[in-house]
């Protein structure tokens, strides 16, 4: 794990967490045996024996493309259901929750921050930010404690990251700069305190400074909340800032297709 | 799902300009469906309120729906009259309780002049059986007297003891000016909402006196005379030779097929009697396909309307995978996009219809005046008939039932892309 310093830099946390480490109480996502196929007559994707991840724990997935990072998010994230194995979030086995108590549970207890063009064009900034409350009562409930209402919080957050300069928030949101998105998008994501942010590759149209800059802020709001962050990322130069990576080309024992056929989700 | 609501309301006002055209597509197409329901119901109502209380319409020999056309509503008109003679013999009939001659085949300034006597006032009904009322003044008790319709007066400013001149003809241009004869305004009518309205009425024997008086003696105005009316100015003035056609009230409308039989075996005269319920329901026979027809097409309007919003909704689709995608990630689920899209598609067409709807009621209330004058048609009113009601509730039902299309494609997208759609 990290921590920030008085200068701002961030400072791993020593050593990686082992998973024989973990104790049981506080795993947040425990995967066991996990196998996943886009159809039934190809081969898995994904073959996962064993991967848990604790509370407040941040941690950096990294893969080349095609190793299976996007098959994984969609799977703790609720999308898409094991064929085999076990998948528990939050202490719920996903794989045996109906499709509607999988959307609900995402609504809930998950925020998700994505590489680019991830806000909705149409709302303002603070619109944005609220949005995860419009579909989920828990995630607006906790936004009301934390501020006096929902778009106070979104104020709250967004001025947190920096991004409470009313001519920043009065204009539309397509033209804000790359780095002004992603920050909007982090509020967004962390709005109603989710137990779990998922972050996909959040940080690679930021330039070095930028990206730095970001994931300090993410750090810090994750660690104000004990949220736990999953950072998905096919650049290996991120790894330092992390106190664990998992490498899924490591721990996927799938064989790696040819030709990746993307069909119907299932 | 309120807030899905207000998510397609500023996903729509996103897409201004399609979404404006697809409006004005649906809104047209509503106020013409509207509008041909309307003026079809609005022909029946104005057509049936308008005679009231007669049992029998006699005329020249000729067809039943043209003599009720041009007797009763000013559409049209007779080819040929019948003598004062017949009129005198068939309303002496023990069976008839009155009888109202009509003489028409003059105008002033496009509007009709009836001649008639004190009858039409005592008699002739419209609507559920209502009397002719005046506003203003009195009836005409002298044969250079006049009474106006109220749209006349209103029209054309004539107030009582205002003198008028007639003209032969029905046109709206007159050649021919009987301006040797001016008639006082003794009395306007209370509106009617029925083509007496814009009718002029005098006495029968008024009529006589401006075609007996005329200063052109001789073959030029005898000819016209004869051709347009059939009147020959050398009898004795005040009991006319011929009228255009008549009205009968009987005591027993169970005495009206036969004295319907009768009449059109009338051996003096070659004579025609129409019973004008009977006629009417003819006439909407006769015109009951080409209303269909024009409901149809106003119809398929509508469709094609629709079909435009549909085609809208599906060629977005694609540019918001992402969209949706993100929506996805922030808590929406797959029905909540579903619903996103079955609301865009209704508010889409309950703008239309709105916007459809407020269109007819000012084409209505601004051409109004102009469809009374051209067609003999009045729109009473404003507001929305029963069969509009359903036809909006149609409409705006088709409009969300389209909506399950697209919504049914995203919610497929959404599962199929899930949160992770790179577009």
């Amino acid at each position: 794990m990290s921590t920030l310093t008085k200068s701002g830099t961030i400072k791993p946390l020593p050593g990686p967490v082992h998973v024989d480490s973990v104790k049981a109480a506080e795993t947040i996502i425990n995967i066991t045996n996990l196998q996943f196929a886009w159809r039934r007559d190809v081969a898995p994707v994904l073959d996962i024996a064993q991967l848990n991840i604790v509370q407040s724990e941040r941690v950096f997935i990294e893969g080349p493309s095609g190793s299976g990072k996007s098959t994984l998010l969609n799977l703790l994230a609720g999308v898409a259901t094991p064929d085999h194995g076990k998948l528990k979030v939050l202490g719920q086995n996903l794989g045996e929750m109906s499709g509607a108590e999988r959307d609900r549970f995402r609504a809930d207890h998950v925020g998700f921050i994505f590489q680019l063009f991830n806000l909705i064009p149409y709302l303002s900034v603070v619109e944005n930010v609220t949005l995860p409350c419009r579909f989920s009562r828990l995630r607006r409930q906790k936004a009301i404690q934390n501020g006096l209402n929902v778009a106070a919080e979104a104020m709250r957050l967004l001025t947190h990251l920096d991004m409470n300069d009313p001519d920043l928030l009065g204009r539309p949101v397509n033209e804000l700069s790359v780095g002004q998105q992603q920050r909007v998008a982090a509020a967004r994501a962390l709005i109603g305190s989710p137990d779990l942010l998922i972050a996909d590759e959040p940080t690679s149209s930021l330039d070095a400074n930028l990206r730095e800059s970001f994931i300090q802020l993410l750090f810090d709001e994750c660690a104000s909340r004990d949220t736990t962050l999953i950072f998905v990322s096919h650049d290996p130069s991120l790894e330092k800032l992390f106190g664990r990576t998992v490498r899924l080309t490591d721990i996927n024992r799938a064989e790696k297709p040819s030709i990746h056929v993307l069909q119907w989700g299932k | 799902m309120m807030s899905i609501y207000a998510l397609a309301i500023k996903s729509l006002l996103n897409r201004k300009l399609t979404v404006l055209l697809t409006v004005a597509v649906i809104s047209l197409s509503v106020t013409l469906l509207l509008g041909v329901e309307r003026i079809r119901h609005e022909a029946r109502n104005s057509f049936t309120s308008t005679i009231s209380g007669t049992d029998l319409i006699v005329g020249a020999r000729t067809g039943r729906i043209g003599l009720l056309l041009s007797s009763v509503f000013h559409i049209g008109s007779a080819e040929n009259s019948i003598s004062w003679e017949s009129f005198e013999a068939i309303s002496s009939n023990p069976q008839v309780r009155w009888a109202i001659p009509l003489s028409l085949g003059d105008s002033h300034r496009g509007y009709r002049v009836l001649g008639t006597n004190d009858d039409y006032f005592n008699h002739y009904l419209y609507g559920r059986g209502r009397s002719l009322q005046l506003t203003d003044g009195q009836r005409f008790a002298a044969d250079d007297e006049m009474v106006l319709g109220s749209e006349v007066a209103e029209k054309l400013g004539y107030k009582i003891e205002d003198h008028v001149v007639v003209s032969h003809g029905s046109g709206e241009f007159s050649f021919r000016d009987h301006d040797e004869n001016p008639f006082t305004v003794v009395g306007i009518l209370a509106p009617t909402g029925t083509p007496v309205d814009r009718t002029l009425i005098i006495d029968l024997a008024g009529i006589e006196k401006i075609h007996a008086d005329s200063p052109l003696q001789g073959s030029d105005h005898d000819a016209l005379d004869v051709f347009l009316k059939g009147v020959d100015k050398h009898d004795h003035v005040n009991e006319p030779e011929q009228i255009t056609a008549f009205l009968l009230g009987l005591k027993s409308r169970g005495a009206a097929l036969g004295l319907l039989r009768t009449i059109n075996t009338y051996d003096k005269e070659p004579l025609t009697a129409a019973m004008p319920g009977v006629t009417l329901q003819e006439l909407w026979e006769a015109i009951g396909v080409a209303e269909k027809a024009l409901l149809a097409v106003a119809a398929f309007v509508v469709v094609v309307g629709l079909f435009g919003l549909l085609a809208t909704l599906l060629t977005s689709l694609n540019e918001r995978r992402r969209e949706m995608a993100i929506l996805r990630s922030v808590g929406a689920r797959p029905h909540h996009l579903f619903g996103l899209m079955v609301g865009e598609a209704t508010l889409v067409t309950l703008s239309g219809v709105a916007v459809g709807v407020t269109l007819l009621q000012v084409l209505l209330h601004v051409g109004q005046p102009l469809i009374a004058s051209r067609f003999g048609l009045y729109i009473q009113g404003v507001g929305l008939n029963t069969n509009q009601l359903l036809l909006i509730l149609l409409i705006s039902a088709c409009g969300a039932l389209i909506g399950f299309i697209p919504g049914y494609r995203v919610y497929r997208f959404s599962l199929a892309d899930g949160m992770t759609v790179r577009i």
